[in-house]
């Protein structure tokens, strides 16, 4: 069975391209777009991984990461931040918030793919 | 130039001392009073036979009008050295080197002085930028479509033998995302052409009460004593003012810590936290167990240590809607230049003076947060017939109570970055794309 990603992003065309990318690969791809619901959306979806951005509607990334490593089911589950700022700062943020990879967008499609290959064996 | 400053103060301290008007004095010099106004106001250097005949019509020697500028220029030279160094200036021939050259001294203390206030510009710069919503909210939707362009293009360029249904939908978003980069790049270039290039309005006034306000978490514990008065408030903007701080903007500082010692005064620190402890952080309830009216109250818990109370944000706008006053609270952005959102509950009290408003609101776009906002309107200067009253509306921040404290309303920044779509109280188009 292929193993599952869920990709919290609010942009449309970058869910689509995430989305190709990773289905070519044999992932079996989920999305959700707003951060208010997303941790119901994690619990919902029981992705084996969880691409995250950092900045949503309703509610930012780094809190969606706490409420995911706080949980009793899904604490140690792989995480991959994208984020539009590179700064040091945001990357150590991400780092204490438990993030298990950071990646800064504009992202290469290879480094995505390379990146959930790491954090997950499909 | 410090010397040349120092001189006209002193002109003007020492007129003042021998009870001489400032025409008196410009007669008996021989010079026209505007001349001597320029002077003492430091706005013109003077020296050789002005210098001689103010100082006899003062009646005093004229080394004592210059003396003092001497020893300004030293201090401004031990301040440009810094701190001592092996190989740094020679500090125990510093004021060999003031008397023997004094133009190349003075201009290397004016040196000093214009680095530092260049630091503090590029210091205000660089916060406001990092600060600054629409700023940040552009270069967002920029980098986003960039990294859909990039993932989407890739795709197109990378994956052998790609659907024809798939290709076309790919060249769409290609085609969708670079209509919003350019749209995004242009609106950015806009307001980066149209910021404020002058030097007055990179630090406006209030910017600088405001900075001031902030650097001191917005608590004063100088005005907090039963015995401050107006006294206390003039060292404090004496001691802003030997910063740097600008006239303008100590007028406003003034006027702000006269209120917060008023406030304090009415609603003393000690007994005031007792009653936030058994009440809460309920205006309407500590307001009508202190007796103060509620706009004081909301001035007061905006004031109160973080430490004692958690995050409590406040703004206050004017008749005409302008944000006078603003301490933030995260979650929740406040527009530096552009106006702010019409539906904000700040606004819609200024319809209905003296009837509070509380709702939990949230901001549309990112790094919004729920909050819960507590809104009233008040008179704050008597009206007659011939003039109208003024108006305030005062708002207070508070982090989000949770579901208990009803729903949540939307609400923008300012329209320009404003993600809402078919909002009535539109005023002018977003340049963010419209939400999902």
């Amino acid at each position: 069975m292929s193993k599952r990603v869920l990709v919290i992003e609010d942009e449309p065309n970058i869910i689509e391209a995430v989305s190709f990318i990773l289905s070519r690969d044999g992932w079996e791809v989920k999305t959700h777009a707003n951060g208010h619901d997303a941790m119901e959306a994690v619990r919902a979806r029981a992705p084996d991984l969880v691409i995250l951005d950092v900045m949503l509607p309703g509610k930012s990334g780094f809190d969606i990461l706490q409420e995911i490593r706080a949980d009793a089911v899904y604490g140690r589950m792989p995480v991959l931040m994208l984020t539009a700022r590179g700064q040091t700062k945001d990357r150590e943020i991400a780092e204490r918030a438990g993030a298990s990879q950071y990646m800064t967008k504009p992202f290469s499609n290879a480094d995505v793919l390379a990146a959930v290959r790491a954090l997950v064996v499909p | 130039m410090p010397d040349r400053l120092m001189i006209g103060t002193r002109i003007r301290e020492r007129r003042v001392l021998n009870g001489m008007r400032q025409s008196d004095l410009a007669q008996r010099a021989g010079i026209s009073p505007s001349y001597l106004n320029l002077i003492e106001h430091n706005h013109r250097r003077i020296g050789g036979k002005t210098l001689l005949k103010l100082a006899e019509a003062l009646k005093v020697e004229p080394s004592q009008l210059t003396q003092g500028a001497e020893a300004t220029l030293i201090s401004g030279l031990r301040e440009a050295a810094g701190k001592p160094r092996t190989d740094g200036p020679e500090l125990d021939r510093t004021e060999e080197f003031a008397g023997r050259y004094p133009g190349w001294a003075s201009l290397l203390s004016d040196l000093h002085r214009r680095t530092q206030a260049l630091e503090r510009t590029i210091e205000t710069l660089t916060d406001r930028l990092a600060h600054d919503p629409f700023l940040a909210d552009s270069l967002h939707e920029v980098i986003s479509a960039v990294t859909a362009i990039r993932a989407t293009s890739s795709i197109l360029v990378e994956t052998d033998a790609i659907e024809p249904e798939w290709q076309a939908r790919f060249h769409r978003n290609i085609n969708e995302d670079s209509a919003r980069l350019t749209e995004g790049a242009q609106a950015l270039v806009r307001y980066l052409e149209a910021a404020p290039n002058t030097e007055a309005d990179l630090t406006s006034p209030q910017d600088e009460m405001h900075a001031y306000l902030a650097a001191r978490g917005y608590h004063l514990p100088d005005l907090e004593r039963e015995m401050a008065g107006p006294r206390d408030v003039a060292r404090l903007i004496d001691a802003a003012a030997a910063e740097g701080m600008s006239g303008p903007a100590q007028n406003l500082t003034r006027e702000a810590l006269l209120r917060y010692m008023e406030d304090a005064a009415a609603l003393p620190l000690r007994a005031f936290l007792a009653r936030v402890g058994t009440l809460g952080l309920r205006p309407d309830r500590l307001a009508e167990a202190t007796g103060a009216d509620m706009a004081r109250v909301f001035r007061r818990l905006a004031s109160l240590p973080e430490a004692e109370v958690g995050p409590v944000g406040l703004v206050i706008c004017d008749a005409s809607g302008t944000l006078t006053f603003r301490k933030p609270i995260a979650g929740f952005a406040t527009p530096r230049m552009a106006g702010a959102c019409a539906l904000w509950p700040l606004y819609q009290v200024l319809s209905q003076p003296q009837v509070p408003l509380r709702l939990r609101l949230r901001q549309a776009g990112r790094g919004a947060e729920v909050i819960e906002a507590f809104a009233v309107a008040a008179q704050t200067g008597p009206a007659g017939f011939d003039r109208p009253p003024l108006m305030q509306a005062l708002m207070l921040m508070l982090p989000d109570p949770g579901e208990a404290g009803g729903a949540v309303r939307p609400m923008g920044v300012s329209c320009r970055i404003c993600p809402l779509a078919d909002c009535a109280a539109r005023r002018e188009p977003s340049i963010v794309a419209e939400g999902m």
